[in-house]
């Protein structure tokens, strides 16, 4: 919205944003309506849309005159009846519920700032993908509207609140559509929150704003739809899986990795096989073994505990030791994004020393992503298997760092830190290396 | 009378817009093929957009080739754009000041939606540069220039077929910039002058892209008592004329045929399924179509007979329009019609059960086939029926596109405000007063001014005219600088000379402007004639020596050395002169010099000198 010079100009004229005026500078009479201005645009300008539709930015200091031609009575955009938890759609047979907590896939102009940013309504998603109630009955609902760089342990925590309560309410699957910058955290999380999973959880998202034509968000949207709808009982992410708009892939959540920045098939599972695909004819086939639904496991439930203090550490050449002892201080546990197989420098040793001596779990993972950590083969990384470091296997880092949370959160027993962090619980660890992954 | 306004389109040779790719067209082989889909969104005043929603109902697919030397993520919509083409834009300026509109404040990339696969993103990105009423002098009045803007080339059609479209990513960016002007343009031929001047004015900033299909007209046409229509593509200037004329035409035959419609009571019925008439057809299309599993429909007009046959545009009829609007609605390119009946293997017998099926008389009513497979055939039914109505009613507002023969034929129906929206990646750009004035500053000269101020130097117009619009132009004004030549040998030279040994197959791509500049200096001195010029240049083309040895090759004898040889052969021959035919005898001594001087002397001039030596000579003797 307008500030400072230019909200002044209009305050003081008595013009409101979506006036239809007539704008005469020294040459020229513009006729269009005020449009809000973001907060990232200067305060010398008013942004006028003319007849034709373009948009042109007016000088304030070179206005000579404006005329109100038209007072718009009704407001253009209309403000959201009730922010959080409107259900758009109550069905009583097998239905999918999709929460929406924000990210691209609901990202429409704001002018705040004139960039995409969230406002996630699905009954604007339900009007641009009709197709998607013929797959499914829906039920939606929208538990918060943050963009994923801001989302935070608890938020994961409320997000796995919200699937227990669909599970219980009867929801055959739920989809949770999500930012895709921090997506795989957030699956990762759910992943070993939430226990005796018996139904299929879906995170999905886009790369492209659903205001766009060509977003991504329709096929990807209707594709977690359908997985929503299997006997998967776990936690997904189902993403774009080529640049094509053609089909899906299933990756499973603990697996899962945004290797690129802005194309749509961005999402790739890491060092295993995706567990399946969602063809262009809207087929779910599964390529690998998943873990199905099952008439004799227990009721879900959420693990909350997370211990929040635990922290990514990257190590690269001139990396200064006093950043890993200030973690050291302030962190229960640390994983370390390391080189190669599983390497620090020499002069991160002393701290390293001083944070397995005070009780603090340390994981090595490798900032290569792909890949195991094997740290055998070099003295360096037998020196570090000697003082207490845990050896990550092939845990994507970030994973093993929502993992070490979720581990922190049951025991501080450095032994069963090591023990829990090397079992493989959630797919997040695989025991064989896939030559195709 | 008629209103038309015009719309030039030029493409700029500076890079894409959005991204870092070049402006350039590729025929290598695509280094990949993506296939996407496309919706229609609304617009930021919450509507949606006539034009973009028909084409979402088409449901078709894209498919897009992507060349890696020509394209990027950016083209294939898997990147965001980065910022504007910093060049393009003062080029747009630069345009904006020489056709006298004013740049605005501060310039807003918009996405106009375009949801006919031509834009991978599903929207065009455009932006106003400048606005105001530049003034256009025609011998027919004067027009305005309405408004510059700056926008993204769409990528280049391949293949369209009824549930797809394939595009190329190349020409996908290139910066276009859009010069429309209001509708002032009243009588015929006036939109060629302003199309001449709008491209004169472009090609002047020498940002250009040059050849077929690098800058395209597009016509508004409104007339009086008829309607709007949005005309593209007119690609040659010559069609601009005919466009309008044939247009003026349609929309007259269109009013006429309400006319009959209106006097007859003519009426519209519902479609009916007449697949059992046509079983055993011989038309080849209702065959293929009812054989597999399609249907033939009929819509009765009641009053239309003759109507659907009359031709609104040379060897186009209404029946043309309706099957457009099939076409482009549904994918079913071809309709039947009974005032073209029976035909296209269809009998007369046929057409008697056409009739009786629907209840309709053939001397006064007609009836239209649409035959094809769900949905398509729904669509195009839906489509044929609301045309067929409209006849009765108005002439629609379409976009259309110009054929190559001057008519047209529909597009799409004519888009709205509804369709822009906001380009959210690309900030404003404001545009400092700073910037305009540097620009103004060095505003190149238009060739028109240009021609004027070369004939008030004595420039023939006919040579001035040609010399201004040629690549000679530089090379002229330092040649007019450095020699006392007159500008006609100069410009007669570079156009006329130079054009013809072009013709004669000499090679001329290696010849420097500083190899013409020196000929010319050496002729301005008399030291090199136009034949020894047109001889160096000959063989400097062959690669047959240097250019300083072949200028001594063919260099002149120094005047005051032809004076010497002359007196001296005059003196010699004194008695023949004396006795004889003096101009006779003065031929053949031209002969006696030039050998002498090895032929490198100007004949005509040996013989001036001659003749003032033998006069003297004379006077002497008496």
């Amino acid at each position: 919205m307008y500030w400072g010079r230019a909200k002044e100009f209009l305050e003081e004229r008595g013009f409101n944003v979506w006036d239809y005026v007539e704008v005469s500078t020294e040459r020229q009479v513009f006729r269009g309506v005020i449009m809000p201005r973001t907060q990232l645009g200067d305060d010398q300008h008013l942004v006028i849309k003319l007849d034709n539709g373009y948009n042109i930015g007016v000088r304030i200091s070179r206005i000579k005159e404006m005329k109100l031609i038209k007072r718009e009575k009704k407001k253009r955009l209309k403000k959201e009846e009730k922010k959080y938890g409107k259900t758009i759609h109550e069905t009583g047979g097998g239905y999918v519920s999709i929460v929406g907590t924000g990210g691209t896939i609901a990202s429409k102009i704001d002018y705040e700032t004139g960039a995409v940013k969230p406002s996630f309504k699905v009954s604007d998603i339900l009007k641009r993908i009709p197709e998607l109630r013929e797959i499914s009955e829906i039920k939606a609902e929208e538990i918060m509207n943050i963009p994923s760089e801001d989302m935070e342990p608890r938020n994961w925590v409320k997000i796995g609140e919200k699937v227990i309560q669909e599970i219980e309410g009867g929801a055959e699957g739920v989809v949770i559509a999500h930012g895709t910058d921090t997506m795989s955290y957030t699956s990762a999380a759910l992943s070993f929150m939430i226990q005796d999973l018996n139904d299929p959880v879906v995170l999905v998202g886009s790369q492209r704003s659903s205001d766009r034509p060509s977003s991504d968000s329709d096929l990807n949207l209707m594709s977690s739809v359908r997985v929503a709808k299997t006997d998967l009982a776990e936690v997904a992410v189902v993403m774009h899986g080529s640049i094509s708009d053609d089909f899906c892939l299933i990756h499973r959540g603990t697996r899962v990795r945004k290797m690129h920045t802005s194309r749509r098939d961005a999402f790739k599972t890491i060092n295993d096989s995706p567990i399946g695909i969602v063809t262009e004819k809207g087929e779910v086939k599964f390529l690998s073994n998943y873990k199905k639904r099952s008439d004799s496991r227990g009721e879900t439930w959420l693990d909350k505990e997370m211990e929040e203090r635990v922290s990514l550490f990257k190590v690269h050449p001139g990396v200064s030791p006093e950043f890993l002892d200030f973690l050291v201080d302030k962190q229960r546990g640390i994983v370390i994004e390391g080189t190669g197989m599983g390497h620090v420098p020499k002069n991160l040793l002393d701290p390293l020393k001083r944070a397995l001596d005070s009780g603090i779990a340390v994981v090595m993972t490798s900032q290569c992503i792909h890949g195991r950590v094997n740290m055998n083969v070099y003295s360096r990384g037998r020196e570090l298997l000697k003082m207490g470091v845990i050896p990550g296997e092939d845990m994507i880092p970030e994973v093993a760092m929502v993992k070490l949370m979720y581990v922190l959160g049951k025991t501080e027993d450095l032994r069963e830190v090591r023990k829990l962090m090397l079992t493989n619980m959630r797919g997040e660890i695989g025991k064989r290396s896939p030559i195709n992954a | 009378m008629f209103k038309v306004g015009i719309e030039v389109h030029q493409q700029l040779n500076t890079g894409k817009l959005f991204c870092n790719c070049p402006s350039e067209i590729s025929d290598r082989e695509a280094s990949l093929v993506v296939r996407r889909k496309l919706r229609a969104t609304e617009s930021e005043m919450g509507e949606i957009d006539p034009a973009a929603l028909l084409e979402s109902l088409r449901d078709r697919e894209f498919f897009y080739e992507a060349d890696k030397e020509t394209s990027c993520l950016v083209e294939l919509d898997e990147e965001p754009p980065g910022e504007m083409n910093r060049e393009a834009l003062e080029v747009a300026i630069q345009v904006s000041l020489m056709l006298g509109l004013e740049p605005v404040d501060e310039i807003h990339v918009m996405r106009k939606i375009v949801i006919d696969g031509s834009n991978t993103t599903g929207f065009q990105r455009t932006a106003i540069v400048s606005m105001g009423e530049g003034i256009i002098e025609t011998s027919k009045g004067e027009v305005r220039v309405k408004s510059v803007c700056l926008e993204e080339e769409s990528a280049r059609i391949m293949e369209t077929t009824q549930r797809s479209a394939r595009y190329r990513l190349d020409r996908l960016g290139i910066p276009l910039i859009e010069v429309s002007t209001y509708p002032d343009i009243t009588e015929e031929g006036q939109a060629r002058e302003v199309a001449e001047y709008i491209g004169e004015v472009l090609r002047a900033t020498g940002k250009v892209r040059r050849g077929i299909g690098t800058i395209r007209q597009d016509l508004n046409v409104s007339i009086e008592g008829g309607s709007r229509q949005e005309i593209k593509g007119v690609q040659e200037l010559d069609l601009i004329e005919e466009v309008i004329r044939r247009e003026v035409m349609r929309q007259k035959e269109l009013l006429r045929i309400r006319e009959i419609l209106r006097e007859r009571g003519a009426r519209v019925g519902n479609p009916v399924d007449v697949t059992e008439v046509f079983l055993g057809t011989k038309s080849k299309i209702l065959r293929r179509e009812i054989s597999s599993g399609g249907k033939v429909m009929s819509i009765p007009l009641f009053g239309f007979s003759g109507v659907l046959g009359k031709e609104i545009q040379p060897g186009r009829r209404l029946g043309t329009e309706l099957a457009n609007y099939s076409r482009v609605y549904g994918g079913i390119p071809g309709i039947f019609h009974t005032d073209e009946l029976p035909g296209y293997g269809i009998s007369e017998e046929e057409v008697k059960s056409l009739y009786h099926h629907l209840g309709i008389e053939g001397k006064e009513d007609a009836a239209i086939l649409v035959a094809g497979k769900e949905p398509f055939l729904s669509r195009s039914l839906e489509a044929v029926m609301r045309r067929v109505k409209l006849s009765m009613e108005e002439i629609p507002e379409e976009t259309r596109k110009a054929l190559p023969d001057g008519n047209t034929e529909f597009m799409r129906p004519l888009p709205g405000a509804a369709r822009m929206y906001p380009e959210t990646d690309v900030p404003p750009i404001p545009i400092h007063q700073e910037l305009i004035n540097k620009i103004r500053l060095s505003l190149p000269e238009l060739p028109r001014e240009k021609a004027k101020k070369l004939i008030s130097l004595g420039l023939r117009e006919e040579l001035a005219n040609r010399l201004v619009r040629s690549e000679y132009l530089k090379v002229f004004e330092e040649a007019i600088s450095s020699t006392n030549l007159s500008p006609n040998f100069i410009a007669s030279f570079l156009l006329d000379t130079l054009k013809s040994l072009r013709r004669e197959g000499v090679d001329l791509s290696s010849l420097r402007e500083s190899d013409l500049l020196r000929l010319f200096e050496l002729n301005s001195k008399g030291l090199l004639n136009k034949e020894g010029m047109i001889q160096v240049i000959k063989l400097l083309s062959k690669g047959e020596g240097r250019m300083e040895d072949l200028i001594n090759r063919f260099k002149l004898v120094p005047e005051e050395e032809i004076r010497k040889i002359i007196s001296e052969v005059v003196s010699k021959r004194a008695r023949d002169l004396l006795s004889g035919d003096p101009s006779r005898i003065s031929k053949k001594l031209v002969g006696e010099v030039m050998k002498r001087v090895g032929g490198r002397a100007d004949g005509r001039k040996v013989y001036e000198i001659l003749l003032k030596e033998v006069e003297k000579l004379r006077r002497r003797a008496q």
